[in-house]
């Protein structure tokens, strides 16, 4: 007898607990949907991954994605990635992260190669995405190394079989999320509410001077900081 | 005929008549002191004449003619092409916690994708027991729930870190909105495939031209997440995802999937694009945060605010705005009329709900001096909204993202209003 009374408690408490929580359709199966097929997921699943995971076969030269960069992409990443008006940069930037004006691309700021391959794979050239061969997208990530200087030879040819092993400068500067640990949200003292400051409020710094809010603004203003990324 | 031109004269002539009432109505509050009255009053209007439209003239309906001005706009600069850009909720021109659909700000990054409802398919596959698809007509046969979340793009704010730059609280706030979603809990359908037990993240993507995608921790959702294909009663707006997309409550909106078409378990996250080159938060240090997926506490105040200024003169003022937190309800809004010197606890009115957008109020009489209105939440955590130089002095000027510093609007005794930064 007194054998069962402990686990029976222990299940009588569970249930009330998960009755307290539970939602409509929880832990329980409809039977709904249908199998996906190999061809399904083949069409679909085209992400790649820093381990190389979800690589396709292929192969590619940076000399034959020069030729795919000026014809798809040159026009809005500028020649050599440098960039067409507010289109991204893809090339330079390198030692520009602590600068004023920090010029993030794939060789000063991006911790993966992956990210190039699976992001121009799926979404590039912009207003056609998904027409690329996956050999040019190969072709066309290894001219992007070579403008950013990770390789220097113009005949090196990236394929499924290296891609892995080639790292960008800027992997080892990327943290975990620590903010709880900013003094002011690990200080959750009570905030002062009365003569909180010495002095009366000066203005430091007006919007009316950049101005830069669009019914206001002229064709020629120019904000002061990038935009929205 | 001749009776229906009568008829239109008398009502353009009625109209000029009416236009210079209302010009006197607004001139100020001594209106009604004149001997001959109040027109609005003492003149038959037009209205109170003539039959209006009937029924069905607008079969789904709009907002008055008069409130045309309450739109989403954009900030043509920000971005090369508005196929891939971002508009503003006009938050200086609504009340309440729910933001209408038609004003719920957009952010695309390939447009927006009109799609059949009959063609879209749902993919879960991976690390499951087995890959499944689901047409809409399936998803809507699983028990739904309906929740009221905020959503905020992790750039709101994002033009302020270096300093006051844009007008009105439209600009400088309005990536966020707030609206009930109806849909089915995630981990509803993620079960319905069986994730297995090595499966750690959750890789969402959608079927719009930049197959936007992100990768949520497992724990995340299976907690809260939803496949909503709801939003205030109604289908959700081709421009919000249209027919279904992931909800991700307190987190930023980028993760939100719209168009959502597959779900994918692994073991590691994918570092896509959005996770790496872009929603990371690059410090003074040149070292880079990332996965900082949370929305900190927040608040704005709405009205008055640059493009709402103090029209009425001295006497009682309705100062209002919202507040938020990914952690949960807000707790306390306080508001400073003298930049932060001396806080005032604010009202909170309407529904306190987790992860959703709360209204405040703080009602007082103007003496009609100059004002510095700032205002900063507490949420249930215990996370107090901090100060733009609090946040800078960590984390430098460059961050992009995650701004969620005390805002100050500079009233004039004019009553206009700026944006400025204070000592």
């Amino acid at each position: 007898m007194s054998k069962f009374r402990k686990p029976l408690l222990i299940i009588g408490l569970s249930v009330l607990a998960s009755a307290a929580t539970a939602l409509a359709g929880d832990g329980e199966h409809f039977k709904l949907g249908r199998v996906a097929t190999p061809d399904e997921l083949l069409a679909w699943d085209i992400d790649v991954r820093p381990d190389g995971l979800g690589l396709p076969d292929g192969r590619g030269t940076v000399a034959h994605g020069m030729e795919i960069f000026d014809e798809n992409c040159a026009s809005c990443h500028g020649d050599f990635g440098e960039a067409v008006g507010r289109w991204p940069v893809l090339a330079g930037g390198k030692g520009t992260l602590q600068a004023d004006r920090p010029e993030k691309t794939i060789g000063s700021y991006w911790p993966y190669l992956s990210t190039v391959f699976d992001y121009v794979r799926r979404a590039m050239p912009f207003g056609n995405a998904r027409s690329l061969s996956d050999d040019d997208v190969y072709a066309l990530t290894a001219y992007l190394l070579y403008l950013n200087d990770v390789v220097t030879n113009d005949e090196f040819e990236l394929s499924k079989e290296n891609f892995a092993d080639i790292k960008l400068p800027n992997e080892t500067n990327f943290i975990d999320d620590d903010r709880t640990k900013e003094p002011f949200y690990a200080d959750k003292s009570e905030p002062c509410m009365e003569n909180c400051k010495p002095d009366k409020a000066t203005i430091k710094a007006h919007a009316a001077i950049l101005d830069v809010t669009p019914e206001d603004a002229g064709e020629d203003d120019q904000p002061a900081n990038g935009g929205i990324e | 005929m001749k009776t229906e031109t009568t008829r239109t004269t008398r009502r353009a002539l009625l109209r000029a008549g009416l236009a210079g009432g209302t010009a006197a109505l607004t001139t100020g509050t001594a209106a009604g002191a004149r001997a001959a009255g109040d027109p609005a009053i003492t003149e038959i209007q037009d209205w109170n004449r003539y039959p209006g439209k009937g029924v069905d003239a607008t079969p789904y309906g709009s907002p008055s003619s008069f409130e045309a001005h309450v739109i989403r706009k954009n900030v043509p600069w920000l971005t090369s092409d508005p196929i891939s850009s971002v508009n503003f909720t006009p938050l200086h021109e609504i009340d309440g916690i729910i933001t209408p659909s038609g004003l719920c700000f957009e952010r695309h990054h390939g447009g927006i994708a009109e799609i059949d409802p009959n063609a879209h398919r749902l993919m879960v596959h991976g690390m499951v027991d087995k890959p499944l698809v689901f047409t809409m007509a399936d998803l809507k046969r699983f028990p739904r729930e309906n929740r009221i979340y905020f959503l905020e793009c992790a750039a709101n704010s994002g033009m302020e870190w270096r300093g006051a730059q844009l007008n009105g609280c439209q600009y400088t706030h309005g990536m966020v909105h707030c609206v009930m979603y109806t849909g089915v809990p995630l981990r509803t359908i993620l079960n319905e495939a069986g994730v297995k037990p090595e499966g750690k993240w959750l890789l969402a993507e959608g079927a719009d031209a930049s197959a936007m995608t992100r990768s949520v921790p497992l724990e995340k959702a299976l907690d809260d997440c939803m496949v909503a294909f709801g939003m205030n009663g109604e289908a959700l707006r081709p421009e919000q995802g249209y027919p279904v997309r992931l909800v991700v409550p307190g987190w930023e909106g980028n993760m939100w999937i719209k168009w959502l078409r597959r779900l994918e378990i692994g073991d590691q996250p994918w570092q896509q694009r959005e996770e790496t080159s872009k929603y990371t938060d690059l410090l003074a240090t040149g070292k880079a945060r990332r996965f900082t997926f949370l929305m900190d506490v927040k608040s704005v105040i709405t009205n008055p605010s640059p493009q709402a200024p103090i029209r009425h003169g001295k006497g009682p003022l309705v100062l209002t705005g919202v507040a938020w937190s990914g952690n949960g309800r807000i707790k306390r809004v306080d508001v400073s009329v003298d930049g932060g010197r001396n806080w005032h606890t604010a009202r909170i009115d309407g529904p306190s709900l987790p992860k959703a957008l709360h209204r405040f109020y703080y009602e007082f009489d103007w003496d009609g001096s100059e004002l510095f209105l700032q205002s900063r939440a507490i949420d249930e955590a215990g996370f107090v909204q901090p100060t733009k130089d609090q946040l800078r002095g960590v984390r430098g000027s460059n961050s992009i993202y995650h701004n969620n510093g005390i805002q100050t609007w500079h009233v004039t005794e004019e009553g206009s209003i700026e944006n400025v930064e204070i000592s």
